[in-house]
């Protein structure tokens, strides 16, 4: 089984909260695991989902694409995001129903342990379920 | 005056007067998504269509489909909240069934309406009218249009009065309708006896369509005070 190139995409309402949750993941993975942000819109909160295709686009691989969304509207620009991409690329881009910092945490993890798209997903998701305290 | 078809030019000048009608109500729009949102619809579409304003004006040989294009894509680039993705995609879905073409007869409108329609809801979890949401205003003004395209007695701007009545009504059912889906949803009950600020926008964006057909001398503008009633009707 060859290197998994799964990459991970942050979507925030927030320049710094995205780019924070990648410093983040990164002390993981250090590298390993291609990681890249779309927070924000233009410098205000919100989310833009050409910042996001374009995301995509740099971490795109074969192996496909988990993105990790912080609430509303950011599950909305990443759906509109996915239809900007080739079709033939789609199926691969997944949106995981996952807490963002959590889940952008255990996903990057699991990536770079060369999981499956699905397995990474469904690791992300399963975060909800981690005791803090 | 009265006119069979929107050409690129009529297009480009219905898209400028977007701006005007969602500066003039900017204030109305908020207010409404004060009450049930996070109070910013006014100023996300004023920022929008500022963008979509400039960059209409440097798109070179435009037609009807690159048009609502740069709209949709515009407002991705511009609009922080729900509406962006949902109007752009709303414009972007659109202008696929009027690729290269150079007006949009009654049969394009229905066909545009109805794909940016479908986007819509494809990208917004299937919504459907009584959830109060802009498909509320949309989707009656979609099936006024449709229902015209066999019609020849009905003609293009009567189809279009008919779309923009159809989603004026939409729009004030919103009021006593609980939120089902975006941020209003979490208010539950309290949604309730506030009218939906993105049912309100896309009935003013089909009104400016209207008004900017009619040949209204400048630009007859609607501004709402805060309780919805007319508060000036100005020319600019």
């Amino acid at each position: 089984m060859g290197q998994s190139l799964i990459g991970i995409v942050i979507v925030t309402h927030s320049q710094k909260l995205a780019e924070g949750v990648k410093e983040l993941a990164e002390q993981m993975v250090r590298g390993k695991v291609p990681i890249a942000c779309a927070g924000g819109v233009s410098d205000v909160i919100g989310t833009d989902a050409t910042l996001i295709k374009r995301a995509i686009d740099e971490v795109y691989s074969e192996d496909g694409v988990l993105i990790l969304v912080d609430f509303g509207s950011a599950v909305l620009s990443s759906r509109v995001a996915i239809t900007l991409i080739e079709p033939e690329k789609r199926d691969k881009i997944l949106i995981a129903d996952a807490p963002l910092v959590e889940g952008t945490f255990v996903a990057a993890v699991e990536a770079s342990i060369d999981k499956s798209l699905l397995e990474v997903k469904k690791a992300a998701e399963d975060s909800k379920n981690l005791k803090k305290v | 005056m009265p006119t069979d078809e929107i050409t690129v030019n009529l297009l480009l000048k219905i898209m400028n007067n977007s701006l005007e009608v969602m500066k003039a109500n900017e204030k109305y729009l908020t207010h409404l998504d004060a009450e049930i949102g996070d109070a910013d619809h006014g100023i996300n579409m004023v920022r929008g269509f500022s963008l979509v304003k400039n960059r209409l004006s440097s798109l070179t040989n435009p037609n009807i489909g690159t048009i609502l294009n740069t709209v949709g894509m515009s407002l991705l680039e511009s609009v922080g909240g729900a509406a962006g993705p949902l109007y752009g995609m709303f414009y972007i879905k659109g202008s696929e069934p009027t690729r290269g073409k150079t007006e949009i007869n009654k049969k394009d409108l229905a066909a545009l309406l109805e794909a940016g329609l479908k986007g819509i809801q494809t990208i917004g979890g299937g919504a459907v009218p009584g959830e109060k949401t802009m498909v509320d205003a949309l989707d009656p003004a979609v099936k006024a249009v449709k229902e015209s395209i066999n019609n020849d007695g009905i003609t293009f701007m009567m189809a279009l009065e008919k779309a923009t009545e159809a989603a004026k009504e939409g729009m004030k059912k919103t009021i006593p309708l609980i939120a089902k889906k975006g941020r209003a949803s979490y208010l539950g009950e309290r949604s309730i006896g506030h009218q939906d600020p993105g049912a309100t926008s896309s009935y003013l964006l089909l009104q400016t369509m209207l008004d900017t057909l009619n040949g209204k001398i400048g630009l007859e503008v609607t501004k709402f005070g805060t309780d919805g009633s007319i508060i000036e009707e100005m020319y600019i």
